[in-house]
């Protein structure tokens, strides 16, 4: 077999349903070999980053490993802002660039660029595959380092001249390195001694994140949190790992998060952080978080996690899921409850804060409220769909007030905060999911940074339903320019923009304007209604509206401005 | 602190880049960085001299750990251990420079690798103390170049780096 055709093969020996991609000259022999196959569908994007993003979608909805190809040169450097995007976020994809020959390699030849050296930075590992007689090995591998462990982006690079050499196919069942494992049991000892940190606590706080969900330990988490009565946190990245219509979830916290939660992070006496690394959004200034007292446990599998920000007590290193199992027999056979009247108490304390309400905002306004879209958003999807976001106030707010019951509902850019993931994100999430609720909550700005996928989707047939929070700004840069520079917009207004209901005809879809508040569940309600086509909903929402809770870049989590208090 | 690291890796190209990258991406100290394939052909051993916090070099070691490339990671400062450094220092040697330049090197036990009418080639091995301490030790305009290796690093006794 040609390397094209073994590299097909070994896509279809791993069981990849689609990939995300777009032809060139390096990768025409590959594109050939796809032609002349009928294992997975090709989805043919409109611009390479967003090959990436609906990957990762498709990646972060299904817990399986996206798949990109994408050709050399442009090729390539569009989809490194994909690829960037799902290294912050551990998400496992595969993308297969292509490269010139071999002997042209170094030449400054057409559409060369060193993807290898490029990509290091921000891809778990990543491969230039020299010689055909290694191609499946090295894509195994791919998949393996992908998918295991802390999960991430593994690069491909694969020359032309390999995808026409010769080579006897064999697909290796299982691949086994020296110089990589991943670990997953954690330590007994160190598990024993955080089930009874945690059975002992006065003032505990269960802070959970994205690793939760990357474990697909929901259901371990939830068993936990609801065996010990602890209130539980989600970061940004974690959201629908504890089902956020339950009592004992406080909310996200960070940045942007209640009250409730930053107040309790703030003050417990014992931290269980699960699957989190205690992001610079998320504990704020680390020297004001040290001024409390207080015990860690930090459950996470990459070692270079822990201890990274904050000083850990207990560091176990391992699954969550796999941990969490074993903390929770620990648990259910262990002596607790002596610490019933401070827990209790400690609840009051919580339900006192919580009772400030600090998401609260105007009912009566006569424009439209983003928060309301969100809630409304929720309300007529009941809480069922698929979100993905872009970057900005639109992204808190739909965070802050769609309720996620379940994991892998919430697709967002955290790490990277990339504008111009939600479009393509939904693409692969809605093809993953046929027949599902997907929205995709977006601004105006953000928006048209991958616009051009609304092609994409028409061809697909994905039947996203586009909410677009148009406040004809930047909104969380103008919010930063508000507060911390004197008011002053510099290039955060959003001037020109197109008529976003024409825009979405144009590319054969449904397109809404919506301007009171009066109209809004009605147009959610409408538009969900037309199961396949995809509608861009534009709301006009009010241009001033701010983000609260909001912690001040470098200020302690709980040194918090609220709306009332502006 | 100072500390010196050793590690093994497969010897893959761009697996010295990986490392590299690291040091340069994440901020960490680099004093001296060697590099060379071990017995086995299929594995080159580095050792890396950096300094920082216990906490920095904690991250360092963990984060060296996570190279999918890195097969093994030692910090040889945490236990008893050997560094030998080589250095190779052209000296002007004539008139009476030339007499007090093979003393000097006698005394380091260096040795003299190449000679010129007006010049000796001088080599010294050592750990990098004792190298700082050569040159401290002669006259600085008598030297002409110099060159070093960085440290090599290894445990001493029962302390083995190995597969
Ligand atoms: C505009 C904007 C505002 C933001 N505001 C906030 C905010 O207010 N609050 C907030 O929380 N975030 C906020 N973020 C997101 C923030 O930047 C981080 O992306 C996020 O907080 C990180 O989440 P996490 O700690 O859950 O870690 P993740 O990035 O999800 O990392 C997961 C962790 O789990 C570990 N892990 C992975 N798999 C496993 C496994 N199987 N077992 C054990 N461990 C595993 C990983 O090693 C890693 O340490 C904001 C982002 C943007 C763009
Ligand atoms: C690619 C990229 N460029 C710039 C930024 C910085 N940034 C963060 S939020 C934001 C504004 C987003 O505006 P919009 O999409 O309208 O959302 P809003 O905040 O108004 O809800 C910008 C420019 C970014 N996150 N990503
Ligand atoms: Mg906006």
């Amino acid at each position: 077999m040609t390397g094209a055709e073994i590299m097909v093969r070994c896509l279809m020996d791993e069981g990849v349903e689609l990939v995300f991609g777009y032809p060139g000259g390096a990768v025409l022999n590959i594109y050939d070999a796809i032609f002349k196959q009928d294992g997975f569908k090709h989805i043919l994007v409109r611009h390479e980053q967003a090959a990436v993003h609906a990957a990762d979608g498709y990646a972060r909805s299904t817990g399986k490993v996206g798949v990109a190809l994408v050709t050399s040169g442009p090729g390539l450097t569009n989809a490194v802002t994909g690829i960037a995007t799902a290294y912050m976020d551990s998400i496992p994809l595969v993308i297969i660039s292509g490269q010139v020959s071999t002997p042209a390699i170094g030449q400054d030849a057409f559409q060369e660029v060193d993807a290898v050296g490029i990509t290091r930075p921000c891809v778990k590992h990543n491969f230039l595959v020299k010689d055909v007689k290694n191609l499946a090995l090295t894509l195994k591998k791919a998949f393996y380092i992908a998918s295991t462990g802390r999960p991430g982006p593994v690069l491909v690079d694969i020359p032309k001249d390999v995808t026409a050499h010769l080579a006897v196919y064999a697909y290796p069942e299982t691949v086994t390195m020296r110089s990589y494992s991943a670990v997953s049991k954690g330590h007994s000892g160190q598990i024993k001694k955080a089930a009874q940190m945690l059975l002992d606590a006065e003032r505990p706080m269960i802070y959970s994140g994205g690793g939760v969900i990357l474990s697909n330990a929901s259901r371990q988490l939830v068993e936990l949190v609801r065996l010990l009565n602890h209130p539980c946190t989600n970061t940004l990245m974690g959201l629908g790992a504890y089902p956020a219509t339950d009592r004992q979830f406080v909310g996200m916290l960070g940045m942007h998060g209640t009250y409730e939660a930053n107040m309790a992070m703030q003050h417990c006496d014992v931290l269980l952080a699960v699957g989190a690394r205690f992001d610079d959004r998320v504990i704020g200034s680390t020297e004001h978080f040290a001024r409390e007292s207080r015990r860690i446990i930090h459950i996470d599998i990459d070692p270079s996690s822990i201890a990274k920000r904050v000083k850990v007590d207990v560091p176990i290193v391992g699954d969550v899921a796999a941990v969490l199992d074993e903390m929770i027999k620990l648990i259910k056979a262990g002596q607790g409850g002596k610490n019933a009247v401070a827990l209790a108490a400690w609840w009051t304390q919580i339900e006192a804060w919580r009772a400030r309400d600090c998401l609260k905002f105007d009912r009566e306004s006569a424009v439209i409220k983003p928060q309301y879209v969100v809630e409304q958003l929720w309300n007529v999807t009941q809480g069922d769909a698929y979100v993905t976001t872009d970057v900005g106030q639109h992204q808190m707010w739909a965070a802050q007030f769609y309720k996620f019951d379940q994991p892998r509902r919430w697709i967002t850019s955290g790490g990277l905060g990339t504008m111009g993931f939600g479009l393509p994100a939904a693409l692969g999430v809605q093809l993953a999911h046929p027949g599902k609720q997907v929205a995709c909550v977006t601004g105006e700005s953000s928006i048209q940074m991958c616009i051009q996928e609304l092609s994409t989707c028409l061809q697909y047939h994905a039947p996203i339903k586009v909410v677009n929070l148009n406040n004809r700004y930047m909104g969380m840069v103008r919010q930063w320019q508000e507060f911390f520079y004197g008011n002053r917009y510099a290039e955060s207004y959003m001037d020109s923009l197109p008529d976003f209901v024409k825009l979405a005809e144009a590319y054969g879809h449904v397109g809404m304007k919506i301007e009171h508040p009066g109209d809004v569940e009605g147009a959610l309600r409408e538009a969900f209604a037309l199961k396949d086509r995809l509608v861009f909903m534009d709301f006009i929402t009010d241009q001033t509206e701010n983000v609260f809770p909001m912690v001040p870049n470098g200020a302690g989590i709980s040194e918090m401005i609220l709306a009332e208090e502006l | 602190m100072r500390h010196i690291i050793s590690l093994l890796m497969e010897n893959e190209s761009g697996a010295l880049s990986r490392v590299a990258g690291l040091f340069s991406a994440r901020g960490y100290n680099i004093e001296s960085l060697t590099v060379a394939p071990t017995e086995d052909a299929t594995l080159s051993r580095m050792t890396i001299v950096t300094s920082g916090s216990e906490e920095v070099i904690e991250q360092i070691v963990k984060q060296l750990n996570k190279l999918i490339d890195v097969v093994k990671v030692l910090d040889l400062s945490e236990g008893s251990h050997i560094e030998r450094e080589l250095m190779l220092v052209k000296v002007r040697a004539f008139g009476k420079d030339r007499e007090e330049m093979k003393r000097m090197a006698d005394i380091f036990r260096g040795n003299i690798i190449d000679v010129t009418e007006r010049t000796y080639t001088i080599e010294v091995t050592g750990p990098g103390s004792k190298l700082d301490a050569f040159i401290e030790a002669i006259d600085p305009v008598a030297i002409l170049e110099t060159v070093r290796t960085g440290a090599s690093g290894i445990g001493r006794g029962e302390r083995i780096l190995k597969l």
